[in-house]
């Protein structure tokens, strides 16, 4: 991969520092009157999650990460990996739990996905914001009981567990918010 | 007026009106304020055959790399300093590869003028006159403080006598990573840049008296405590560094000797050496009248008037 100079650190920008691949976040450019300059970085470490701070000298280069972001089919869970599929080569990826993490809560079959990649190989996937699932489990619906603030759990297809109205019942399908895990609306079947 | 839409070509202005005619008028202020004093306005290349040797100052280079943009008219004001010019000023642009950021724009407008028979002390003080007479209104009265209290009240270390060793210790421990290899000045810098200058007092502060290794073009002398310091100083406005001023260096050996201190460095950095100014050192041989000079950045007063966050809001187009 291509290295990167401090004066090329835009937010986005992928790279890798202390052997892990990272995001850069936001890149302030510090100089004093007369002497050095520094670069203070801010940026995701894309494996933990991590946030680091780090200070460059002006003119220190990064190697740049070989990370891409890709639109994949989710296909299915073998139980203990999740297997994706890009749309135009039918390539499969195989991603593990660490990988997959909290988004396995909102992965439905044939949903397409964001899948990072990181030397060919899935280091996060992330949901669609907003996803359709199916409730499979709740307490009876109450009739009538729409325009109430009341609410009460629900367990979708996926396992994920949230608070849905109370006048929802099994069967039927909900909008999720995959970001907070909030329930948005009921989607049609 | 039609709608600009969202992928439409960016053309307009990254200043508004208000900031442009504020700029016309403090540009105004700044000739008036000159005018008054006798100082003669001076307009002078910015293209150039040589430019600094300052290794952590890059210049963008044009035809065919024979001429350089100035990163500040400063040669040129010290030749006509020593042909007998008396107290001159320069108002222009000054231009300085790679620096970009929310208080830097690669290209600048510079205010730099020069005081024949003047120290940096006396120099100083108009340096605070002509920020006032512009408009500004600080809410405190203007302050002077040594870069050793400052030091010393912010972060316990003596930046004179303090071991290296220390420094790259505290430099280390700011910047979250290694510092061992690198230069008392680098990790001074480091340390002013981020844990002094945010928590200096607001309103106009001067910080005088530098360590000797930030000498840049300043001449030494010796601080009440017996120390060798560099008689440079830096003015900061509400904590945003404004100006940078020398009781001046005049021994031509001395400043052929720092010219070849920053070609070593250069080199030690991968950077091309930079050729002497042969011009400027022979016009220090004719001999320099004793003088205190300093340069201003006009954008960042600008945007202190102007009350602006970035500095793209005071240029009409920021490069």
């Amino acid at each position: 991969m291509a290295n990167y100079s401090t004066n090329e650190f835009r937010s986005g920008l992928k790279v890798m520092l202390d052997g892990d691949p990272c995001s850069i976040i936001e890149n302030e450019f510090v100089k004093p009157g007369k002497g050095q300059a520094f670069s203070r970085v801010r940026l995701k470490n894309l494996k933990t999650g991590r946030v680091w701070d780090r200070t460059f000298k002006s003119g220190e280069s990064l190697e740049g990460a070989d990370v891409s972001e890709q639109n994949m089919q989710y296909l299915y869970n073998d139980g203990e990996y999740w297997h994706f599929m890009e749309p135009e080569t039918f390539e499969q990826h195989q991603a593990d739990k660490t990988s997959v993490g909290d988004t396995a809560l909102w992965l439905r079959e044939q949903d397409t996905c964001i899948v990072t990649l990181y030397n060919g190989s899935p280091l996060a996937v992330a949901a669609a914001n907003h996803v359709d699932l199916e409730i499979t489990q709740t307490d009876p619906g109450l009739k009538g009981d729409t325009a109430q603030g009341g609410t009460k759990p629900a367990t979708l297809s996926t396992g994920a567990v949230i608070k849905v109205p109370l006048f929802l019942n099994e069967g039927e399908i909900v909008s999720v918010d995959t970001r907070t895990g909030e329930y948005l609306n009921r989607a049609k079947k | 007026m039609p709608n600009d839409g969202d992928t439409a070509i960016q053309w307009r202005p990254s200043s508004p009106n208000d900031a442009l005619i504020k700029r016309a008028r403090l540009l105004a202020q700044v000739r008036e304020f000159f005018a008054l004093r006798c100082v003669l306005e001076v307009d002078l290349p910015v293209l150039g055959e040589r430019t600094v040797s300052d290794p952590h100052l890059d210049s963008l280079c044009t035809e065919g790399s024979l001429h350089y943009l100035q990163t500040s008219p400063e040669y040129f004001m010290k030749r006509l300093l020593a042909s007998g010019s008396g107290p001159i000023y320069a108002l222009a642009k000054a231009f300085r590869a790679g620096d970009r950021g929310r208080i830097h724009n690669p290209e600048f407008t510079l205010l730099e003028w020069y005081r024949p028979g003047w120290d940096e002390r006396e120099l100083m003080a108009e340096v605070a006159e002509l920020i006032l007479s512009v408009g500004c209104t600080p809410s405190v009265a203007a302050q002077r403080v040594t870069y050793r209290d400052i030091f010393m009240a912010t972060v316990n270390l003596d930046p004179h006598r303090v071991s290296l060793v220390k420094l790259v210790e505290l430099a280390s421990n700011i910047a979250q990573r290694d510092m061992s290899g690198e230069s008392r000045a680098s990790c001074l810098d480091l340390i002013f840049s981020f844990e002094i200058e945010a928590r200096l007092p607001p309103g106009i502060v001067f910080v005088h008296d530098y360590p000797e290794c930030l000498c840049a073009l300043a001449k030494l002398g010796v601080d009440e405590k017996g120390v060798t310091v560099a008689r440079r100083f830096e003015v900061f406005l509400d904590r945003i560094e404004l100006a940078n001023g020398y009781f001046e260096l005049l021994d031509a050996d001395e400043q052929r000797r720092r010219f070849s201190e920053d070609n070593r460095q250069r080199k030690a950095m991968g950077k091309a050496e930079i050729a002497a100014d042969e011009k400027l050192l022979a016009a220090l041989d004719a001999g320099l009248p004793s003088c205190a000079g300093v340069a201003l950045g006009i954008d960042r007063l600008l945007m202190h008037l102007v009350g602006a966050q970035h500095i793209e809001e005071v240029i009409a187009f920021s490069n």
